[in-house]
């Protein structure tokens, strides 16, 4: 009896140590982000310089009311009804905005690219629908956001936030309207102070811009897309941070400023990036014409190749022949070469022994299916990493804008490779090698990963010079680890790493020039 | 004190329990069946499952990419008789998996180590038969390092779990049938990568895993030398989401299962220590879970470690 009695507590002692430790919740890395308050405000980010707008003033924005009109003093008291009685959530969503405007919106679109990210199941005949952007919501709903799309996602989401901020920064300068809690102190304030004026809002033109954006890119997300904006507006009249006519201002501003690079996205050729079955065949016969063999959809049904005319899309760092000339990376090693065989040779090793250090870095950069793509890691690290610099919302901007655009330009140069090559994959050449991943459904020259992974990693690199060799490394190791998986042969992530590097090299060249450093 | 307390340090690391081997065997922590005092019985099991058709979510579908997947199991099986109101059993199970179709990989490795205590604190006549009342709780965590992030090719979901269970038989003659209904607490788990989307964007490792809970009922024929019983089993998540339209599994899906079978125990009759045990299950419906149909086989060995009789003549005798 005293036995069972023992072990009855022990049963009790075990389950108790077990209970205690299950079903925590879990947070997020940026969940508890403390508010922005950048060290240096960047006054003078009015004179940067833009990527579509001609001048900073090319949208106008009307003079505001001052500070001693009844306008403004019913403003400042919508306010301060806000903060007499705030809830726990209005509480919680000025934390949340409160972090950043651009970082938020990054986190959104990486969300949205997360959701969408799926390839369309195949119709009953084996062939595959193609989404729609003018059906969003039906199956399959649009876009496919795989890595390409979105690299470019991103791209026009933060080239359009810096350009609508600088055309802000410039108003903000222009106007000096002072935010309500200098005008009014019996305004509270539930964010940092600044000494930035506060027409337009810089949180409203990023919302207002990242909206209009997301319009085209996200048209079946609609709903959700504009409770945010909602949501971010309101936590800036509740933070005290500014009145409705900085918001209302700022948001029309960002709708004008995104309007431009709307119009240059319809007209990208990014619409056209699916090709047609003409074309498919056309590259696999040119290849086979070279007396290479070409590359197969290992997928059952085989499945059309993604984005074969991706690499036509108009780049932002350099011009198409620059591309040609100067990007794209020389042959890879000719498919019934000795080298060839023994890269093969190499990924099949890979396969056979993969240790389990090597599959947890597969499945840290792999980046597939349901994830927000190698373009969002890559955005992922950075805002990491900029919430430790405290950069004011404009250089946030620039430097996402700066790294975003590198990484669209290296899809584009990687997809004009991968179709001019048009090379195979290691399991296609060698049925035996069994990946730690799932196949892309894509040629194999250059590696994508190891292409975004250059870019990334070198503007990064410039832009926080302490990390750099630590952005090298992990450029390093997300190219690996596509061998590791057994996806990629090592030249396809050598050469991929290069090409990203001198696309890399590009964005330095014009953050050189920009005016922001 | 200090001797007790050394002691359930001791007893907590050997606590462990299983899912996969759960409702596979004889013997278990879900049957009726109990060890006499000393007595611990022990053997190998092995487990062959597969399934070509599987549920997203309520949907029903094969997928060409992946043909069959199997999944073989080896694992080691005992039950201990502390007295014969109390049992101790634990499973440890190696795990290999496989896809007829398609690039992706299988994997192998150690799965998750499980210890269970099953107590009867109650056995009366009632009305012609006898009516045993049994309360089991169980732990269960991951030994060997396998990520559970590579679904369906994982060997497992590297949750640690503790179970509650109770359950009642009912025996008339040689005729019986026991109910029981489980808790499953489950740990969050931890990815190799930072971030991953359920139906919302997470940037962390760690995911939170739903509860579960169990319920199984068996019956048929008992006796000394034969058991012959249809099991129906229903595991089902407490919470979860659904796999989305042409999706992978992730770990924290809504997982249930239906399963229907057969289990049948001999004991040899030259050998009275010596049982065989076999069975196979079929899962009659679910909800992001393979269509699994599983074979199962094992013997196992009854040692006496009681001090009164050197020898006894009906070791094998459990119920």
């Amino acid at each position: 009896m005293k036995k069972i009695f023992l072990l009855s507590l022990i049963i009790l002692a075990s389950l108790v140590t077990i209970v205690v430790g299950c079903n925590k919740d879990i947070e997020g890395r940026t969940d508890s982000a403390g508010a922005l308050n950048p060290a240096n405000i960047d006054l003078n980010a009015g004179t940067w310089k833009p990527i579509l707008l001609s001048t900073p003033d090319e949208f106008a924005v009307p003079a505001p009311s001052a500070t001693n009109t009844p306008d403004y003093i019913a403003q400042v008291n919508e306010i301060k009804t806000w903060q007499a009685n705030l809830t726990n959530d209005e509480k919680r969503i000025v934390h949340y905005w409160s972090a950043g405007a651009v970082l938020r919106w990054n986190e959104i679109m990486r969300e949205l690219v997360a959701k969408h990210n799926l390839p369309p199941y195949q119709n009953p005949d084996g062939t595959y629908p193609v989404p729609s952007a003018n059906n969003p919501l039906a199956y399959p709903q649009f876009p496919f956001a795989n890595p390409p799309y979105a690299s470019r996602a991103y791209a026009y989401l933060s080239a359009a936030q810096y350009d609508a901020l600088v055309a802000v920064w410039h108003y903000k300068k222009l106007y000096n309207r002072a935010a309500p809690y200098k005008v009014d102190s019996s305004v509270n304030v539930l964010i940092p102070k600044s000494d930035l004026p506060s027409y337009p809002s810089e949180d409203a033109v990023v919302a207002g811009a990242a909206a209009e954006m997301m319009k085209l890119l996200f048209p079946g997300d609609q709903d959700f897309i504009q409770q945010k904006v909602e949501e971010h507006k309101r936590s800036r009249i509740i933070a005290g941070a500014n009145v409705r006519s900085d918001i209302d201002a700022g948001e029309a501003l960002g709708k004008a400023v995104a309007q431009k690079f709307v119009a240059r996205a319809r007209t990208d050729r990014a619409g056209a990036a699916v090709g047609n079955a003409t074309i498919w065949q056309q590259m696999e016969d040119d290849c086979e014409a070279r007396g290479e063999t070409p590359w197969i959809s290992l997928e059952v049904p085989k499945r059309p190749p993604m984005l074969p005319l991706f690499g036509r899309v108009r780049s932002w760092l350099f011009d198409s022949a620059t591309m040609v000339t100067v990007v794209r990376p020389g042959p890879p090693p000719s498919t019934n070469s000795d080298q060839f065989r023994k890269e093969t040779d190499e990924i099949f090793e890979y396969s056979k022994n993969i240790t389990r250090e090597q599959i947890s870095i597969v499945h840290f950069w792999a980046d597939g299916v349901a994830t927000y793509t190698p373009p969002g890691h890559w955005n992922a690290i950075a805002a990491d990493d900029f919430l430790k610099q405290g950069f004011s919302e404009v250089r946030w901007a620039r430097n996402m804008a700066l790294l975003n655009m590198s990484m669209m330009d290296a899809a584009i140069a990687c997809w004009d490779a991968k179709y001019f090559y048009f090379n195979p994959r290691p399991s296609q050449v060698n049925p035996e090698i069994k990946t730690t991943t799932g196949t892309p459904n894509f040629p194999a020259y250059p590696s994508g990963h190891s292409t975004f992974s250059g870019a990334a990693a070198t503007i990064l690199g410039h832009i926080i010079p302490g990390n750099k060799s630590a952005y090298e490394a992990m450029a390093t190791e997300a190219s690996l680890s596509r061998m590791y998986g057994a996806i990629h042969y090592r030249s396809d992530c050598q050469e991929g790493l290069k090409c990203g590097k001198k696309i890399g090299d590009f964005a330095i060249s014009r953050a050189i020039s920009d005016g922001a450093e | 004190m200090k001797k007790l307390i050394e002691k359930i340090m001791t007893t907590l690391l050997w606590f462990v329990m299983l899912c996969t081997v759960h409702n596979a065997s004889a013997q278990t922590d879900i049957d009726a069946i109990m060890m006499e005092k000393n007595a611990f019985c022990v053997g190998p099991m092995y487990a062959y499952s597969s399934w070509k058709n599987y549920w997203e979510g309520t949907l029903k579908r094969e997928n060409e990419n992946l043909g069959t997947v199997s999944t073989q199991m080896i694992g080691l099986m005992g039950n201990y008789g502390i007295s014969r109101k109390l049992n101790a059993l634990f499973g440890i199970p190696y795990v290999k998996t496989k896809a007829s179709a398609g690039t992706l990989d299988g994997m192998d490795g150690i799965q998750d180590l499980s210890l269970f205590l099953k107590w009867r604190p109650f056995q009366k006549k009632l009305g012609d038969g006898r009516l045993s009342l049994f309360g089991i709780a169980g732990v269960s965590f991951p030994i060997g390092d396998y990520t559970p992030d590579f679904l369906p090719m994982s060997i497992g979901l590297n949750s640690k779990t503790a179970s509650a269970r109770i359950m009642a038989d009912y025996q008339i003659d040689n005729l019986f049938a026991t109910g029981s209904a489980t808790y499953v607490l489950r740990d969050n788990i931890e990815l190799d990568r930072n971030s991953y989307y359920t139906t919302e964007l997470l940037l962390t490792n760690e995911v939170k895993m739903p509860d579960a809970a169990n319920f199984n009922f068996r019956a048929g024929f008992r006796n000394h030398r034969w058991i012959a019983e249809a099991v129906l089993n229903i595991w089902s998540t407490l919470g979860g989401f659904d796999i989305t339209r042409n999706n992978m599994p992730f770990p924290s899906n809504d997982m249930d299962a239906t399963t229907a079978g057969v289990n049948i125990k001999y004991v040899l009759p030259p050998l009275p220590q010596l049982s065989i045990v076999a069975g196979g299950m079929y899962t009659v419906a679910g909800r992001n879970v393979g269509q699994g149909t599983t074979v199962y086989g094992s013997f196992f060995y009854v040692f006496d470690f009681s001090k009164k009789t050197k020898s006894s003549d009906q070791p094998s005798k459990t119920n």
